[in-house]
């Protein structure tokens, strides 16, 4: 058998590798996402721009100080995180007794400063990022064709998003984080600094969007608007998931993109708009969303 | 009674100052620019301001009915009353479907969904061919409006003029009627407000139908006032820039999505030519600065301001 619904079976596996792809990215922005909107209450509009900003920050590591890939990698999510540190302790800290809505509002806000900022500092045109020596090439295994790099992105995200929900729901920390989600006077009242961990959440979430934008530089142009596109489409894979569960963000963002990368082959011009099409029908059906509470 | 009067004193006095203002040597198109963002800004002050609904893709509405508009005068020969007309019903529609898929939820849900939902009208615009894809519907003839040519900038000027006042004082008599009432106590409360008998879901959708298609006046207006209609009119960044003259402006008030509107479109012309993006720095700092320093806007502190004194 060499097709499938009249498709040849190893561009359906290539799209599907590209949808896994774009699925680990999808799963690490919306658990970002879901962690912040846990703890602080806040819906980070600002995700994508801390996504672009990782991305400018590889980019500008290499080009002006000569650090490659893998400092970055480091650094890059590094930066972007004490970014979020002076940004919650200066701005969204002063939101956290009116409506959630002005969260959303001031994040968009900062977006678009840090989008229009790279915008006037490198130009509007994307800027290229070459693979690491260590990920270039292919494997052949036979019944398709592995690009390596692209398999480092997938196995990357996916440790990155374990490790997360493993530290959320499997330790102490991640215990006393649930708490001060559901109940924030509570824990402070049992000597625990929460003004600090949710400033320290804060930075992890956007870290975790400034991660992924590393693991994107070298497959994608990075351009200023890279992250504002698809900040929608993690928006709206958070509201197919539901924003109670790390496990819901993480398998909504993996399963949103595979079903996109299904349609890239089957019908490509719905292929930008599937994601939120799925979300209208979970809508209707369930509106709580997929893993949703109540 | 004496607010009451100071207000219609206030009312006729920027009316008469929109009615002499193309003598006073300003520009009429960047009013009538101007007016058109206003309708929209009020449009949408109705559904945040009085409905207590966050759309994040309101630009879906202006976008779509501008090219509705566009569509129907250049290639199918329509007069440019039932262009608009055309214009207003798909906006309408489409706020119909946009409004029962986004009122399951409400606070920042209602505010990721129809920014969702505004993606998929602004993928489908790029894609299909009604639109003219990237380059636009361009040249879109103004036409004749009950024999009046619309060509020229004064006769245009005062339709545009003529229709904000329309739709301000029609806002204003939704929001002063029972129904606007009823709004109110859904936007305050809204389980009291439906423990007291009211349909919630009717109101809100009827409230969303209503502010969809007096976005969607909006946009066909401004079709026939620069004659294109391009993506930009779907774009997320308008649903951004809408949100933004309201809350500048004061949300929940009745003048200022008027007073937000004129100061960003102000700052968009003068500034556009001078410092290219830094616009968008700008444009963002404000939207930072209203958030932090100033939520009611700025006739929302104007208001409080005269209550207080």
């Amino acid at each position: 058998m060499t097709e499938l619904f009249g498709f040849p079976i190893p561009v359906i596996l290539g799209q599907l590798l590209l949808g896994l792809v774009n699925g680990c990215f999808y799963a690490m922005l919306s658990l970002g996402l879901a962690v912040i909107f846990g703890l602080l209450g806040v819906v980070n509009f600002a995700h994508g721009a801390f996504y672009m900003l990782g991305a400018y920050g590889t980019w500008a590591l290499m080009n002006f100080l000569g650090i490659g890939y893998w400092g970055a990698l480091v650094l890059s999510p590094l930066c972007v995180g004490l970014l979020g540190i002076t940004l919650e302790r200066t701005m969204l800290k002063r939101l956290a007794q009116v409506d959630p809505l002005y969260g959303l509002l001031l994040t968009f806000g900062l977006s678009l400063i840090a989008e229009g900022f790279i915008r006037e500092a490198f130009g509007a045109s994307g800027q290229t990022y070459p693979v690491p020596e260590l990920l270039q090439g292919a494997l052949n295994v036979g019944f398709m064709i592995l690009p390596i790099y692209r398999v480092w992105v997938i196995v990357a995200s996916l440790m990155v998003c374990m490790i997360t929900w493993f530290v959320i729901e499997r330790t102490r920390l991640g215990s006393t984080l649930r708490a001060a989600t559901e109940n924030p006077q509570l824990v402070q009242a049992f000597g625990i600094n929460v003004p600090l961990m949710v400033s320290l959440t804060y930075a992890a979430g956007v870290g975790l969007a400034a991660f992924a934008g590393v693991l994107s530089a070298p497959i994608i142009q990075v351009s200023p608007l890279m992250g504002s596109s698809l900040v929608i489409v993690v928006f709206a894979v958070v509201v197919i998931g539901g924003m109670g569960s790390i496990m819901g963000a993480i398998l909504s963002g993996l399963m949103l993109g595979v079903i996109e990368g299904f349609t890239k082959v089957l019908y490509p011009e719905a292929s930008n708009i599937v994601v939120f099409v799925i979300m209208a029908i979970v809508l209707c059906w369930r509106p709580n969303g997929l893993f949703g509470k109540g | 009674m004496e607010h009451n009067r100071q207000r219609h004193f206030l009312y006729l006095a920027l009316l008469a100052l929109g009615l002499i203002a193309p003598w006073l040597g300003v520009y009429t198109v960047y009013l009538m620019t101007l007016y058109c963002f206003a309708i929209f800004a009020c449009a949408f002050n109705l559904l945040l301001g009085f409905g207590g609904m966050l759309s994040f893709g309101h630009a879906a509405f202006f976008g779509l009915s501008s090219y509705v508009t566009g569509w129907l005068v250049t290639s199918q020969g329509y007069s440019t009353l039932s262009a608009i007309l055309g214009g207003v019903v798909a906006a309408s529609l489409l706020g119909l479907v946009f409004g029962f898929i986004a009122i399951r939820r409400s606070g920042i849900y209602f505010a990721m969904i129809t920014m969702a939902l505004a993606q998929i009208v602004y993928f489908a615009c790029l894609q299909a061919s009604f639109t003219g894809g990237e380059n636009g519907l361009q040249g879109v003839p103004r036409g004749r409006i009950l024999g009046l040519d619309l060509s020229n900038d004064s006769v245009m000027y005062y339709v545009v003029l003529l229709a904000l006042c329309a739709v301000f004082l029609g806002i204003q008599r939704v929001i002063e009627s029972p129904f606007g009432q009823v709004l109110k106590a859904i936007r305050e409360n809204e389980h009291r407000a439906e423990s007291l008998g009211y349909f919630i879901n009717t109101h809100k959708l009827i409230v969303f139908v209503m502010s969809a298609s007096l976005a969607g006046l909006a946009g066909s207006l401004k079709c026939l006032v620069l004659s294109f209609a391009t993506l930009s009119d779907v774009l997320q960044s308008t649903s951004g820039e809408v949100i933004l003259m309201t809350m500048l402006g004061g949300a929940g008030t009745l003048l200022g999505p008027v007073v937000g509107s004129a100061v960003v479109v102000t700052l968009q012309n003068t500034l556009a030519d001078k410092v290219g993006s830094w616009v968008n720095v700008i444009i963002g700092g404000i939207f930072v600065l209203c958030v932090l320093a100033f939520r009611k806007g700025i006739v929302g502190e104007v208001l409080a301001y005269l209550k207080r004194h």
